[in-house]
């Protein structure tokens, strides 16, 4: 029981941090979501840091190197790539929101657009994408629970405990709460990951390369990529995908209007490959429990550490990295479901109630996280992906903004709005019809070379997106204006 | 910021591109498969990369209007 009494502290404790930062602020709706846009450097960093620290990484990221092998690196390539991407592509996405007074991200859209409809169909992907991310992190609490209460507390108990927290603390504190428990949260799991990851390869196979030495030795080729299957075009195609995809999620496009200022993001760009280097210890960890709790199959993989740390640890150490993973699943999870709130409210409904004040939105907005939470616990006791599989397919949607967001940043913006509305909707169509029926290239084109047929489908339904995007806005381009001369009445 | 920027490409080369030269287990360096540590130094070269392009965008200089 001692793990599981650390385990409800900390979540004891992330809930007073939540209620301490809330005090003395009026929460208006820009307080609520975007922190006012007066969070300096470190906030920024650590909201934007948020998804490498999330379940994805701890149970995910572990459970995918146990069940997949070198696949699992994928992992560490596309923060980086993304982090350089992010280095041009934020400080004029903050300008302009900044400017704008915009809260969230279809707000964005719709502005460069002028158009509202756009508005609401990049708040309904993205909602839709941010449904299988909530669910990954309830499903890590889940697991985490029930793992560190040896059985006592059933998995879906565990889910609606971890639900109800989540909904909770995000009721009370709104995006403060993120950042403060950010704080403790990064130390911890800092501090417990890098732990394990030297520790679990020394205990039990006397270091590094000899573990990896007996795993070759065990499953050989499952250190290097498989010539078919997750093979090297898959993993370049997902890396690719991923990157372009990383600041398009609501949550962490939104997170950039925080920042008092843009250097904030450019100074990022420099740290934030290296705060990502913590993935090589989990990786380090899923590969220690592979020879050591065999047998793990389908979505159980992303059991692999917890089962690993009961087999080696007292429960109390258990407890610790229990409250580890229990923080990397509330604070993410709590933006997340801000942003999916805020974006029911401000762009779904409020497009279609012009008059709303603004008071009444901010109260649904809150009224909404319950909702929200809801449907996920829903979806996570009726589904069965592994981790690694339900954030794929939420980065499959999202990745869809990437061509639209581009084209409004350059100076004459290619597309038109109509165009960007087609582009993203035949992307999310594809993703949609690809996720509900499990096709890949391969059962859809089985002639196709293999490097082809291995490639990610998201990278297909952005290659649609792309030409729908730029077919449409051909069309539907102004009729050019005669050319310019020298205006008479001058 | 000039010709500087483009050593941003650099890491996209090297990992995605990388991957087709270095996918094997062995040789083991500092203990990890070849395929881990070579994404380790792209990693780290981006870090170092990622600084240098900072250092010199004059955007980033004290007193620049951004």
């Amino acid at each position: 029981m001692s793990a599981l009494i650390i385990i409800f502290a900390t979540m004891a404790l992330a809930l007073w941090l939540g209620l301490q930062a809330r005090r003395g602020r009026d929460m208006n709706l820009e307080q609520w979501t975007v922190g006012g846009r007066g969070f300096g450097t470190l906030f920024v960093f650590l909201l934007m840091a948020g998804e490498i620290y999330t379940t994805f990484t701890f149970l995910g990221a572990s459970g995918f190197s146990y069940g997949q092998g070198a696949p699992a690196f994928y992992i560490l390539c596309y923060g980086s790539l993304a982090y350089i991407i992010s280095y041009w592509l934020l400080p004029p996405v903050w300008r302009y929101a900044k400017a704008q007074r915009l809260f969230s991200q279809p707000d964005f859209f719709a502005r460069k657009y002028d158009s509202p409809a756009l508005g609401i169909l990049v708040a309904l992907v993205g909602i839709i994408a941010l449904i299988p991310y909530l669910v990954l992190q309830l499903k890590g609490l889940g697991i985490i629970v029930s793992t560190a209460s040896y059985g006592a507390i059933g998995s879906s108990t565990a889910i609606w405990i971890g639900a109800a927290v989540v909904t909770i603390y995000v009721m009370v504190s709104g995006v403060h709460g993120s950042a403060w428990t950010a704080v403790v949260k990064d130390a911890l799991i800092v501090l417990v990951v890098v732990f394990l990851g030297i520790y679990l390869p020394l205990h039990y196979y006397g270091g590094l390369g000899a573990m990896f030495e007996a795993i070759d030795a065990a499953k050989p080729g499952f250190l290097a990529l498989p010539a078919k299957g997750q093979s090297i075009s898959w993993f370049d195609s997902t890396v690719l995908l991923t990157a372009l995809g990383f600041f398009c999620w609501p949550h962490s496009f939104a997170s950039a209007y925080t920042a008092r200022d843009e250097r904030i993001f450019r100074r990022n760009a420099i740290i934030l490959p290296l705060y990502q280097l913590i993935l090589l210890f989990v990786f380090f960890v899923g590969f220690a429990a592979i020879l050591k709790v065999p047998g793990l199959a389908g979505p159980a993989i992303d059991l692999s550490l917890l089962r690993l740390s009961t087999a080696t640890f007292p429960a109390g150490v258990v407890g610790i990295i229990g409250a580890a993973g229990v923080l990397t699943a509330m604070v993410p999870g709590s933006m997340i479901l801000i942003t999916a709130a805020t974006l029911l409210a401000n762009n779904i409904y409020r497009a279609f109630h012009r008059t709303a004040e603004e008071g009444h939105v901010s109260r649904l907005a809150r009224l909404l996280v319950p909702v929200v939470a809801l449907v996920a616990v829903y979806f996570t006791l009726e589904g069965g992906e592994t981790i690694v599989a339900l954030l794929l397919m939420g980065y499959s949607f999202v990745t869809q903004f990437f061509p639209a967001l581009v084209c409004s940043l350059m100076a004459r913006n290619p597309a038109t709005r109509e165009g960007a509305f087609a582009g993203i909707l035949a992307g999310a169509a594809t993703v949609a019809a690809i996720s509900l029926t499990h096709t890949t290239l391969g059962t859809l084109f089985p002639s196709l070379p293999q490097a082809v047929r291995d490639l990610n489908v998201g990278i297909v339904a952005l290659g649609v997106n792309i030409v729908v995007l730029a077919a449409v806005s051909a069309v539907t381009q102004p009729a050019r204006q005669a050319p310019r001369t020298i205006s008479p009445s001058r | 910021m000039g010709p500087i920027k483009w050593l941003a490409l650099l890491p996209f080369i090297g990992m995605l591109g990388g991957v087709f030269f270095v996918n094997q287990v062995t040789p083991l360096v500092l203990g990890m498969p070849l395929l881990l540590a070579w994404i380790l130094l792209w990693v780290l070269l981006t870090a170092a990369i990622m600084g240098v392009i900072y250092l010199a965008d004059p955007a980033n200089r004290e007193g620049a209007q951004r």
